[in-house]
């Protein structure tokens, strides 16, 4: 009986079963869908900070910022027998690996005393540097035509009439990061492998390189071709790829960190730790004692370089996160009030019958039962629909799969420049700005988000049954009756 | 088909002193005033009088709806009075039969399913209540209607749902609450027929009514104004 009187009580207020079921619908697909695209952002960005950080890092550690114009900047010196001459025509190359300018080094015995902290389980260095070339050509002033007398020494002297004897210049540049060859953590660690073979820790004291596989289809570079770094040429053993189709590794040539070292004339340096706790518990303890035992230093956790993170997949975040979560809140709010203002109306409405059952002899007991009952199975289906609905839309986002931007802050990082041939002053001197990519918004659907429905729906099933229950408990039979005689 | 009736004592109500009092808006309402009353076995009763004279009240007490301000109101060995509200809930389950003057049924259920609500407080098994649902069904003459709904159905044929839901638990008296005040002169006759022939099987019935008719029909008259009870039979 008590099933028949349910389904038909239920059948019988379609327009209040409508109304609850389809406000509890669509404030459950609005949390639904939100916590999807939330996981779906949080793994974008993670994804986006793999590509620059490497998989596995917790932390990193960087050195102290440095005041502007401290460290000085890259200097071409040419001697005056330096370079080519042909045909009146002096030709000028000069390559120069140089370490990044915004935050000092860090002692390469600052990998082992972090490594060496409680909570670590891996820590290695990187040494993120920028190769610049300036090459260009300058005519030898004298032997131009139409020009009489010595070519002026003082450097000065006014130009030739017919405005001849210009020269032309340009720097090319390309990211270069030393990195452990045997290291489980750091930029590398996000990598996949192309052709060729991946850095190992025989390659220490090798001039032996993998190289980034965007750079090196715009730069032509094959396994087995040699790419000069700081005027060294350096062999290419491997072509690597980010896991991510959509974005580019940390760097455009990988170095071992002693070689890198070398060739920067940088010292036993190292520009970032990247750390590994040992459990995502730890992070925060670790971040803290690393601090404590480096106190010039930087310690950034990911979710402070999560915050580096731009790009209209920080606006999508923002949005989910301000917008979208408020947003759901509210409607979820609003869905739970509704139900229960419905269930005690309903219950008002029913004074009659609800006077009648006690008098022919229903406990209050069998009663809320009724009211709990009811207002359960509205719950339930309003989560039924809701589930359905939030799926549907978790399915359209992964459908449409939007691609959004990306730019991970480097100021704490390796720096990339603009890699190309033939110039390029993107990344120029000093550090590029940010890396630039792109990923694939999609939203998970996880056992948890699927909990979250039924149990958002089930409390508001019991909410709503547990207030209409109490009004319908307290009612007098006999009051209930005076009151429609 | 007969109603069994359990043997019980002779006297099935027997009220002492009872008064009911209540507030309205600032004003204090005496609807009973030391009424004493005794009812038999298998008696018909009705009890008549002015509007606003206590008919609705007394018959809520012996329904076990409300409780006396004052007073004992002795239904068998249980004094509804001092009963606890569980008490009460199981008086109203197994002795009372409840019939209204609005029907009262439930208009999504089916005749049948308003009848076995009347059951469903008893915990028999499916078997036992079917059963019991079709031989009240078929006491009133609506074994055939037992699938529609009170939509489907007349004034008169409704009540006599509601008289079949009432007597389906077997109950030591049926309370009838103005159970013609509905319906034509037809009908009326209807119930009351009905109405008799419960209690020729030895069911106790008290109707309340203003219908002179009706308390023709039966065995003692009560007249109940300004809460005070006076037997009117022989007038």
């Amino acid at each position: 009986m008590y099933g028949t009187y349910l389904r038909r009580e239920l059948a019988g207020r379609t327009k209040q079963t409508v109304i609850v079921a389809v406000g509890l619908a669509i404030a459950i697909a609005l949390v639904i869908v939100v916590n999807a695209l939330s996981a779906g952002v949080r793994d974008a960005q993670t994804q986006a900070l793999s590509s620059v950080y490497g998989v596995g890092t917790d932390l990193t550690v960087t050195g102290a910022q440095t005041q502007p114009g401290e460290g000085g900047g890259a200097r071409f010196d040419f001697g005056a027998q330096d370079g080519t001459t042909t045909d009146g025509t002096t030709t000028l190359d000069q390559s120069r690996l140089v370490a990044e300018r915004q935050r000092a080094p860090l002692d390469a015995s600052t990998v082992t005393s972090v490594a060496d902290i409680d909570g670590v389980s891996a820590a290695t260095g990187a040494l993120s540097l920028t190769n610049m070339t300036f090459s260009g050509e300058i005519p030898q002033r004298g032997t131009e035509t139409g020009t009489t007398g010595s070519a002026p020494t003082d450097g000065g002297g006014q130009p030739p009439a017919d405005g001849q004897g210009g020269g032309s210049f340009g720097v090319d540049s390309f990211s270069v990061l030393g990195v452990d060859p045997a290291a489980s953590v750091g930029p590398l660690s996000a990598v996949t492998l192309s052709e060729g073979r991946a850095l190992t820790g025989d390659d220490v004291g090798s001039d032996v390189a993998v190289v980034d596989a965007t750079y090196a289809a715009s730069a032509g570079l094959a396994v087995g071709d040699t790419v000069e770094v700081a005027g060294t040429a350096v062999q290419v053993v491997g072509i690597v790829a980010s896991a991510s189709a959509d974005a580019d590794t940390a760097a455009n040539v990988y170095l071992p960190l002693d070689i890198a070292q070398s060739l920067a004339g940088v010292g036993d340096v190292v520009s970032t730790v990247y750390v590994q706790a040992e459990s995502s518990d730890a992070i925060d303890a670790v971040q803290s004692r690393i601090a404590a035992a480096l106190p010039e230093a930087t310690v950034s956790s990911e979710s402070q370089l999560a915050s580096t993170v731009s790009g209209s997949l920080s606006s999508a975040s923002s949005m989910i996160s301000n917008l979208g979560t408020w947003l759901s809140l509210v409607v979820l709010l609003v869905a739970l009030a509704l139900a229960v203002l419905f269930t005690i109306s309903g219950v008002a409405r029913r004074t009659r019958e609800f006077g009648t059952l006690k008098a022919i002899g229903w406990s209050n007991a069998r009663i809320v039962r009724q009211v709990a009952g009811e207002s359960l199975a509205q719950g339930l289906l309003g989560g039924v629909a809701g589930l359905i609905l939030g799926l549907g839309g978790i399915l359209l986002v992964n459908v449409i799969s939007p691609t959004l931007s990306v730019a991970a802050s480097t100021t704490s990082g390796p720096g990339r420049g603009a890699g190309g041939p033939g110039g390029g002053a993107g990344g120029g001197f000093g550090q590029a700005a940010a890396q630039a990519t792109e990923v694939v918004l999609n939203a998970p659907i996880t056992p948890a988000v699927v909990l979250a429905a039924v149990g958002i729906a089930v409390l508001g099933g019991v909410l709503a049954g547990a207030f209409g229950g109490w009004r319908a408990a307290r009612l007098s039979p006999a009051a209930a009756l005076r009151s429609v005689a | 088909m007969s109603l069994t009736v359990p043997t019980r004592t002779a006297t099935t109500y027997r009220l002492e002193g009872v008064t009911r009092t209540y507030r309205q808006r600032e004003r204090t309402v005496q609807a009973l005033a030391g009424v004493d009353l005794e009812i038999d076995a298998g008696d018909f009763v009705t009890i008549q009088g002015p509007t606003g004279g206590g008919k609705s009240t007394l018959l809520q007490m012996l329904g076990a709806l409300d409780r006396p301000s004052s007073g004992a109101v002795v239904l068998g060995e249980i004094d509804i009075a001092r009963a606890s509200n569980t008490q009460l809930s199981r008086l109203r389950a197994e002795e009372i039969g409840f019939v209204f003057q609005g029907f009262n049924l439930i208009p999504t259920l089916t005749a049948a399913e308003n009848v076995d609500m009347g059951l469903e407080p008893l915990g028999l098994d499916r078997a036992e209540r079917r059963r019991r649902v079709t031989e009240a069904l078929t006491r009133v003459g609506l074994a055939d209607r037992a699938d529609h709904r009170p939509g489907e159905l007349s004034g008169g044929q409704q009540q006599r749902v509601a008289i079949a839901r009432a007597t389906a638990k077997q109950p030591r008296v049926l309370l009838a609450d103005e159970p013609t005040g509905n319906l034509d002169e037809a009908m009326r006759d209807e119930i009351l027929d009905v109405l008799e022939a419960l209690n020729a099987e030895g069911l106790t019935l008290i109707v309340v009514t203003h219908d002179s008719a009706v308390a023709r029909r039966a065995r003692r008259r009560l007249r109940l104004d300004r809460g005070v009870v006076t037997d009117i039979t022989r007038a």
